[in-house]
């Protein structure tokens, strides 16, 4: 291996490692907040890529009418719920966010052609298609159980993955696609050179994470985040009611999910159940974090990032092994070294 | 604020909390039976009692973390079994736990900050305001803070988690045991700091094992043994009483009022 290789090699594996650090961020957040192990959080990464290339091709995508479909059943049941208690005042909200707003982009997108759209705004729409639907999965799910075992809730978000992947089969079809680059530029290092694109990739995740750093340390719901995370008791004696903030974590899980798979749509095929493998590699990373530390999470993430990379011309057949077997030393060394704290006072 | 009061006393100062035929239970286990018990505004109501008598129980239940059977009248409305801690919040109550359940890895000024969580919410953008006459109150807090609050000792555990019950600006303000724990020169700066409360207005619901120390600053008391209220009065005549002064306070008893 020359330098070259290896510098390719490097911008490969910090590009992957950049998505997976987002996922293994988002994994952390759901997790603390909810104690949900998000299983489809790579969903939301196909779902994303391939709802823009729906988009791109001029295709009203599939994920609609899940928005739709998940919208009705939300109003359906906070309507009767709100009927028996006699308490209306919180419906019209509930109606807009979950009926009103998916009907009226789905009017849009069968008056005008997506494909018209210039970028920015085909992105836009992918993430108002496909964002929504982390909270509205939390609200139909989750909510319900959320007293229950991480067991019980791991279960259940095995079963909201494996439908997902099943709805994605149906919306997207079976065959692989990815979208034209965002951009052709690229920059000279020396005698490598960095694809825009790459370099895109590795940006846009900077700027995120250094957005959820701001979220969590300077706003006040960033820091109720937080807060439910550390003690949910406390957090509800405070009017932080834990529902709100599972709202809130999924929200923001499905935002850096969609996210993530718009910025590797041009760079990687996805098929409809890619998201899966995306998703256990930033779990990966999460492990190395413990599911409780965002910053070792990132730096995990990034590091499964560069293995694969590397490990991809090493030994290219074993490349997903290799990747996957670093969970085993890492869990040794956290059983070996971290207190086990069940409760805290 | 519209308050239907029941009884037609003129003396009788408007009714913050009334509870009627309050049952709690754990599984099949009664931890409190059939309590009944009133809070005039601005004043200081003490539940005492032994160990497991059920009055963390009590509280619990007033603030909607445990589910009870039987009536909360909160300014004249009653609280329906559905309601939540957050709706509970909203509307004024607020809870110092026995376990104080801070913010651990948060500085002293964030869990503060977190306390005005739902002013912040509905639209009250005062909180630094608030902090700042939190620390009036507790000027150890403003010392310490961006120290983290894992790392504070037990007294100034509890002075935060008061500060930050405060932030709420509550209407009613219920302390579980704030003098657990604590050396006797600290419990009588909370004490005392729990009869300056009273001057701003706020009624407060004090449950505590130190029976004379809440007495003396108590309006009003009730004795809660095994789930059940075996003695009620003001607490001027309740620091008086053979029982209590047998069971809670001792033989030598010297008290101020
Ligand atoms: N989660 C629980 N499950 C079952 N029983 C409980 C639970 N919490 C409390 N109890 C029981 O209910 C009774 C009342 O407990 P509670 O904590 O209310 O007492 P307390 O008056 O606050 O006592 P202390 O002064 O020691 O704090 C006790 O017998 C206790 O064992
Ligand atoms: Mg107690």
């Amino acid at each position: 291996m020359d330098f070259q290789i290896a510098l390719l090699l490097a911008q490969d594996g910090i590009t992957n490692g950049a998505i997976y650090a987002l996922l293994a961020l988002a994994l952390v957040l759901v997790f603390t907040v909810t104690r949900v192990i998000f299983i489809p959080q790579g969903e939301f990464v196909a779902y994303g890529a391939l709802t823009l290339v729906s988009l791109q091709s001029g295709k009203v995508p599939g994920t609609l009418w899940l928005l739709l479909g998940l919208g009705m059943v939300i109003t359906l049941v906070d309507l009767s719920r709100a009927v028996r208690a006699r308490k209306l005042r919180r419906m019209p909200s509930v109606i807009l966010f979950n009926c009103v707003m998916p009907l009226l982009l789905a009017g849009l997108l069968s008056v005008v052609s997506p494909a018209t759209f210039s970028l920015p705004v085909q992105v836009f729409i992918t993430l108002i298609l496909v964002v929504p639907l982390g909270p509205m999965i939390y609200r139909l799910a989750f909510q319900p159980i959320a007293e229950a075992s991480v067991l019980v809730l791991l279960i259940v978000s095995v079963a909201v993955h494996v439908t997902l992947t099943g709805l994605g089969l149906f919306f997207f079809g079976a065959e692989g696609s990815r979208t034209p680059v965002f951009t052709e530029t690229s920059f000279a290092i020396g005698e490598a050179s960095l694809p825009g694109q790459a370099l895109l990739v590795i940006v846009s995740s900077l700027i995120l994470i250094v957005a959820l750093y701001f979220l969590f340390e300077r706003t006040i719901y960033g820091k109720a985040l937080r807060a439910t995370a550390m003690n949910r008791t406390g957090a509800r004696l405070m009017g932080i009611s834990s529902s709100m903030a599972g709202m809130l974590s999924f929200a923001l899980a499905g935002l850096i999910g969609t996210f993530s798979g718009i910025l590797i749509s041009p760079i990687t095929t996805l098929y409809y159940d890619s998201g899966f493998l995306i998703g256990l590699k930033g779990f990966v990373g999460a492990i190395i974090g413990g599911l409780a530390s965002y910053p070792v999470a990132a730096i995990g993430a990034l590091l499964v990032g560069l293995l694969e990379s590397y490990s991809s011309f090493w030994a290219s057949a074993f490349k997903e092994v290799i990747v996957f077997t670093l969970i085993i030393p890492v869990l040794l060394w956290r059983s070996l070294t971290t207190r086990h704290v069940e409760e805290e006072p | 604020m519209n308050l239907s009061l029941d009884s037609v006393d003129p003396e009788e100062k408007p009714l913050v909390l009334e509870v009627r035929d309050l049952s709690v239970s754990y599984g099949k286990v009664e931890a409190v039976h059939h309590i009944n018990l009133k809070i005039n505004k601005g004043e200081i109501v003490t539940v005492i009692g032994p160990n497991g008598a059920g009055k963390t129980t009590l509280l619990c239940a007033l603030m909607g973390l445990q589910p009870a059977c039987g009536e909360i009248i909160y300014f004249g409305k009653t609280q329906g079994a559905d309601r939540r801690v957050e709706k509970r919040v909203r509307q004024g109550m607020t809870l110092v736990p026995e376990k104080r359940e801070l913010f651990g890895e948060m500085s002293v000024r964030d869990n503060l900050l977190l306390g005005a969580f739902d002013r912040y919410r509905v639209g009250h953008r005062d909180a630094l305001e608030t902090m700042d006459q939190v620390f009036d109150i507790f000027p150890r807090l403003q010392e310490r803070c961006e120290q983290m609050a894992s790392t504070l000792s037990g007294g100034e555990r509890q002075m935060l988690a008061m500060g930050r019950a405060l932030m709420a600006k509550p209407k009613l303000l219920m302390l579980d045991e704030p003098s657990l724990g604590l050396a006797p020169l600290i419990i009588k700066e909370i004490f005392h700091t729990v009869a300056e409360l009273k001057k701003t207005g706020v009624s407060i619901l004090l449950v505590e094992q130190n029976a004379r120390a809440a007495l003396q600053v108590a309006d009003y008391g009730y004795v809660l043994e095994t789930g059940e209220i075996s003695l009620e009065g003001p607490s001027r005549d309740l620091v008086n009483d053979k029982r209590v002064i047998e069971s809670y306070l001792g033989l030598s008893v010297r008290h101020g009022s």
